[in-house]
């Protein structure tokens, strides 16, 4: 009986220790968003925590859309300080920031990230592909004979005579990953508009309406969010590519190599003047009522703009970020510093 | 005398039956065997699975458990750290420097940047921390040991192999011949990672450790016990003991077996909607967690109970009621105390279940990264589990091995619970 009542009088010290506690006030930093962003802001929050003795801040990764719908709730401790997003703000999203009150925000470019195709340093032919080999070997829909037809290519020497014989296998991340979005758009879209027969008889938005969906046939295989899963079945199946953010390529060099798309090779050099065609800028946005209002916020953000985080062999390049040219940093760090408003996305 | 006697016709049935028996025993025989055969495969079939995956985990996992350090003499300069500068000051130029000691090969100037990095990335701090501690150490020269970045540690427990061509490494052969120097000069060593359990997460793999990870599955295990345990009890007293059989207690019968067996992630949902969403709880604390995790083990408390209660024989309580006892009493004073093994076994099993979960801890934000481990239950944290799930997903080859590392204290901890829950049994276990 007294164990009952204790547990009772526990269950009620903590309830009311909680009302209390959220009365308190946040002391920490909340950024969510995309998880392509992610490894950049862990970084520069570490960091951020270890040289000023501001409480660590708390970084989630929660997808690019899951980030706005929790930056655009509202302004308060309740809600994200900052989100990442591999995509600029979509004007659905920056209508519902507004919806909730939340107008006065800054749009920062820290730089860009490339998509790799990696395929097992065990496979001997030096893989050379265009976007519109791409799109034909994992499109749903593809031209055949003059008429837009299921894809009917299962190896690769069907698509260009001068590939091996092997059976086309690539392994990539699922609809719900910022990284499928961004592959859909700057690969499978942009390779289909590059075919004769697109070219001839369709305009880019039939193209958007039409080429976003990748094959279920069996030889695009969706193998979940763990980028590291892919890797390991990579180095089993050398035949097998598969598709991943360049960090995991960068970090995994000794077992992959990169499939080269138009003759580029994927480098941070070719990433950042964009001659290689898969890479995506980044973007974080910052909830400007927030500044001066949450501890440590304006200097968490005076070191992510620091020239040790986003110059050339700063940090987060060494984390696999692209950055930004001398200018356009330059630019960055003005807009942040003085916390200009991004303008309306209608 | 042809005629049949009785006792003949027993005997020609009694025959007829042994031989039916003899004809079908065989057949029996081989019934059994393979049955057994079924069983025993049944068996060897779990257990290769259950030995396939820990010794995959140990295989990845074991280097986690140690860590590459470099002991080194460090001349505390004054003229890189000042008291005054204190607690900002060249800590990371003085370990260079004391690393370039031990490499009589390298040049000072040129090579300070790709020397800097053998080191981790956390020595500067551990360095700074020490000295902030007590300021009198500038000037003097002190022994440190820090631990290698994470590139050098792979090199050092095979992680990077040195027979890839260079370009293909990430350590290159400069800085192959760096370490290989460290090692010669004899202040290498590979201690157990004490780091893995008293640092909290970090991005760089050498210094990541399990210890918010740790605290946040205590506190969200704690909240749960609190309060699934009391509930949970007073619920199944109440069902066992005292609330009449009819209609309604049937449907809520069936209504708890069934929560019992809802997905995880329906509570995370729920968990978003209610505990965050309308109390306004604050998103990744372990306090909220808790409350999830109370939810799904309150079913499976409530079942335990209840099957530890009807275990207790009808003559105890009805002993008790006839030398007068109350109904109030017999269940606290006599009927409780013989079902409090059951109970707790129930308790613990369901406990061990909710530090596994992931799917709804996800949900409430619980997979954060964060460098602190928390101070309270209501500081964002992150669990066990879902500690696994943001290593898994890091791009640094230390990860691999760590998560497998993590994955086995993990398993540690079930084992250590249910085995706790298995001596509990067998101590207070009663038979009637």
């Amino acid at each position: 009986m007294s164990h009952l009542k204790l547990s009772t009088a526990v269950i009620a010290v903590a309830a009311v220790s909680a009302t209390a506690a959220f009365a308190q006030g946040r002391e920490e930093i909340r950024r969510v968003g995309s998880s392509t962003v992610f490894p950049y802001t862990q970084a520069v929050a570490e960091r951020f925590a270890n040289n000023t003795g501001f409480p660590s801040p708390i970084v989630e990764s929660t997808g690019t859309g899951g980030g706005m719908q929790i930056f655009c709730g509202g302004i308060g401790e309740d809600f994200a300080d900052i989100t990442g997003a591999s995509r600029s703000m979509k004007a659905s999203e920056y209508a519902m920031c507004v919806e909730n009150g939340v107008t006065d925000i800054t749009e920062a470019r820290i730089g860009s990230d490339g998509l790799s195709i990696a395929i097992s340093r065990d496979n001997d032919f030096a893989w050379n592909v265009t976007l519109a080999e791409v799109y034909l070997a994992l499109g749903a829909m593809v031209p055949v004979d003059g008429e837009w037809a299921e894809n009917p290519y299962t190896t690769w020497d069907e698509i260009n005579p001068d590939f091996p014989a092997t059976e086309i296998e690539v392994l990539g991340p699922p609809p719900t990953s910022g990284t499928r979005d961004a592959f859909v758009e700057l690969a499978m879209v942009e390779g289909c508009m590059e075919l004769d027969y697109v070219e001839q008889n369709h305009d880019g938005d039939w193209a958007e309406e039409n080429c976003a969906r990748m094959r279920t046939d069996g030889p695009f295989i969706e193998a979940g969010e763990n980028d590291n899963l892919i890797v390991q079945r990579l180095q089993a199946n050398s035949d097998a590519m598969g598709i991943f953010g360049y960090s995991f390529l960068y970090e995994n060099q000794d077992t992959l190599k990169a499939v080269d798309i138009a003759g580029v090779a994927p480098s941070p050099d070719t990433i950042a003047d964009g001659s290689y065609p898969i890479s995506r800028p980044l973007f974080f946005y910052i909830k400007n009522a927030h500044r001066g209002v949450i501890p440590g916020l304006n200097e968490f953000l005076e070191e992510y703009m620091s020239e040790d985080a986003l110059a050339p062999g700063g940090y987060l390049e060494a984390r696999g970020l692209v950055p930004l040219g001398d200018a356009a940093r330059d630019q960055l760090r003005e807009l942040v510093a003085n916390s200009v408003t991004m303008d309306p996305i209608e | 005398m042809t005629d049949i006697t009785p006792n003949d016709a027993r005997k020609a049935s009694n025959n007829a039956t042994t031989e039916a028996v003899k004809r079908s025993l065989a057949r029996r025989n081989r019934k059994q065997l393979v049955l057994q055969g079924f069983g025993i495969g049944a068996i060897v079939i779990a257990f290769t699975v259950l030995f396939i995956l820990v010794a995959s985990l140990v295989r990845t996992g074991y280097t986690a458990f140690v860590q590459t350090h470099v002991t080194l003499d460090v001349y505390i300069d004054p003229a890189e750290i000042s008291e005054e500068g204190l607690p900002r000051g060249g800590f990371r130029d003085v370990l260079t420097a004391a690393v370039l000691d031990n490499l009589p090969g390298a040049d000072p100037e040129e090579d300070a940047r790709g020397v800097r990095n053998i080191l981790s990335n956390g020595a500067q701090f551990q360095l700074r921390d020490q000295i902030v501690e007590d300021p009198s150490l500038i000037g003097q020269t002190i022994t440190l040991t820090v631990p290698l970045s994470d590139p050098f540690d792979q090199l050092n427990k095979g992680g990077v192999r040195r027979d890839t061509p260079e370009d293909q490494r990430r350590v290159d052969n400069q800085e192959m011949a760096w370490f290989d120097a460290l090692d010669e000069a004899g202040i290498i060593s590979t201690p157990f990672n004490i780091g893995l359990f008293t640092n909290a997460d970090s991005r760089f793999p050498e210094l990541a450790g399990l210890k918010g990870a740790l605290v946040g599955s205590f506190w969200a295990l704690l909240t749960c016990f609190l309060i699934a345990f009391p509930i949970g009890i007073g619920a199944a007293i109440y069902l066992e003991e005292f609330a009449p059989k009819n209609r309604l207690s049937d449907f809520i019968e069936v209504n708890i077996n069934n929560l019992a067996a809802v997905p995880s992630v329906v509570f995370g949902l729920l968990a978003l909607a209610v505990f965050i969403g309308w109390f306004g709880l604050p998103r990744s604390a372990p306090f909220v967690g808790g409350l999830t995790l109370a939810l799904m083990t309150m079913p499976t408390i409530i079942i335990a109970t209840r099957a530890a209660l009807k275990a207790v024989p009808p003559s105890i309580r009805e002993a008790a009621l006839g030398v007068g006892a109350s109904k109030h009493q017999v269940v606290f004073q006599h009927v409780l105390p013989l079902a409090m093994p059951g109970i707790l076994t129930g308790t613990i099993i369901g406990l061990a279940q909710a530090l596994g979960e992931t799917a709804p801890l996800l949900l409430i934000g619980m997979n954060a990264f964060i460098t602190s481990a928390p101070t309270s239950p209501f500081d964002a944290a992150t669990a066990l589990p879902t500690q696994i799930f943001i290593w898994a997903d890091s791009p640094e080859r230390g990860f691999t091995s760590r998560t497998s590392a993590a994955i086995l204290v993990l398993l540690g901890f079930l084992v250590m619970m249910n085995g706790i829950a298995i001596y509990l049994r067998n101590k207070f276990e009663r038979r009637w």
